[in-house]
């Protein structure tokens, strides 16, 4: 396959978030604003990258039996890196984002990406799929944090679009994510069929 | 009285599911009878309350005197992932019957969030380890609750006419988002019940 059809695979035929479902807990609670969902996206995509190409070069050395914890460390000691990088770069990013930095382990976008692609692929590949996943994410959660930041304060980057009375301020808050998400699906299941 | 105000504010007011956003993956997954989600809710309950004492010995008794902390992360999910499987091994000798009961849901619990979540945020919020104990069963029972009740819903759902696109996970979403509405009611509950207790 080649490494271009790899890429849009992740960011529109298989997208995570819309088709897969996958990582739903930081899709969720991390997309208050716009510039918070793609910083959320934007480290996942860091880590989806750097843990699939390592994954994909030590392949051969892994016992089958082990492999998932050995996935799981590559995986936690990425996390562990980007933790201290965000600690010192960006540390308002990282205080807003807070639990769900450390919670990227867990994310099954990483491990699924990890079986299902890196283990059985070549390394520049498994660099493409996690490229393209990691946009599909980012994508995904800029758009759900876009809509949920211009419903709930009429802004979309923190630039205001409509006077922020009119907002609904329930989308900010955590049912409006859940209902966004909820009709963002239910668009792209119409889109998907048309 | 405080672990009392501990365990309903984890229950009914930040639910781990519906305003911490943990664990959204087993709440979607496995939410379509109210049995499984029970089994489920149970297992949480069992390996969460378990994993709190042990990572909390962990980072007091290793990770802190050696001042390792940054391996926080690494070791938690490894701690955890190993007591899961620990659990499974002890509880198909010792009790056959719960074995049955939540061994299916056991393998799944490793990478729900909700567990190296909470024992992140007891550490983060510097608890004791009972306050730590309470505190985790607590969001356990709460993360059960939300559970039951979200299957309940759905399995209602299954009789309702509901438009083509909307079928599936988006009608489950948005379904969850008004039951998080709900939950938002008993907003502002914990401090009514911090004065009462006389703790404020």
């Amino acid at each position: 396959m080649n490494n271009f059809k790899v890429l849009m695979n992740g960011i529109v035929k298989e997208n995570p978030t819309f088709v897969l479902l996958l990582g739903m807990c930081p899709t969720l609670g991390t997309t208050s604003s716009a510039i918070n969902g793609m910083g959320m996206g934007l480290a996942t995509l860091f880590v989806l990258v750097c843990s699939n190409v390592v994954i994909s070069l030590i392949k051969k050395l892994v016992p089958d039996m082990v492999r998932i914890p050995i996935f799981i460390v590559v995986i936690a000691s990425f996390v562990t890196l980007l933790q201290m990088l965000m600690q010192a770069y960006v540390s308002d990013l990282y205080a807003t984002l807070g639990l769900f930095i450390p919670l990227i382990v867990v994310n099954c976008i990483l491990l699924g990406r990890a079986e299902a692609f890196a283990a059985k692929n070549s390394p520049l590949s498994s660099f493409f799929d996690g490229l393209g996943m990691g946009l599909g994410f980012t994508i995904a959660l800029t758009l759900l944090g876009g809509v949920r930041e211009f419903l709930g304060t009429g802004k979309i980057f923190n630039l205001t679009v409509m006077p922020e009375n009119y907002g609904m301020l329930l989308f900010v808050l955590a049912p409006g994510a859940f209902i966004a998400l909820g009709y963002l699906i239910a668009i792209v299941n119409r889109l998907k069929k048309a | 009285m405080e672990y009392i105000l501990i365990f309903i504010t984890a229950i009914f007011v930040n639910n781990v599911v519906l305003s911490q956003f943990l664990g959204i993956c087993p709440f979607l997954g496995v939410s379509k009878k109210v049995e499984t989600a029970m089994g489920m809710g149970a297992a949480v309950a069992f390996v969460l309350t378990l994993a709190t004492i042990v990572t909390y010995a962990i980072q007091h008794f290793v990770l802190n005197p050696f001042h390792l902390e940054y391996l926080q992360t690494i070791a938690f999910i490894l701690v955890i992932a190993a007591l899961v499987q620990m659990v499974e091994i002890i509880l198909k000798k010792v009790s056959p019957a719960l074995y049955q009961a939540l061994g299916v849901f056991l393998p799944l619990i490793t990478t729900n969030c909700c567990i190296l979540g909470v024992t992140i945020l007891v550490i983060q919020k510097d608890y004791d380890l009972l306050t730590g104990v309470v505190y985790a069963f607590s969001t356990a029972i709460g993360f059960a609750l939300a559970l039951v009740v979200f299957a309940g819903i759905r399995e209602q759902l299954i009789l309702v006419n509901i438009p083509k696109g909307m079928r599936g996970m988006s009608i489950a979403l948005v379904t969850a988002g008004l039951l998080a509405m709900a939950f938002m009611g008993f907003s502002g509950v914990d401090k009514g019940l911090a004065v009462l207790f006389g703790l404020q």
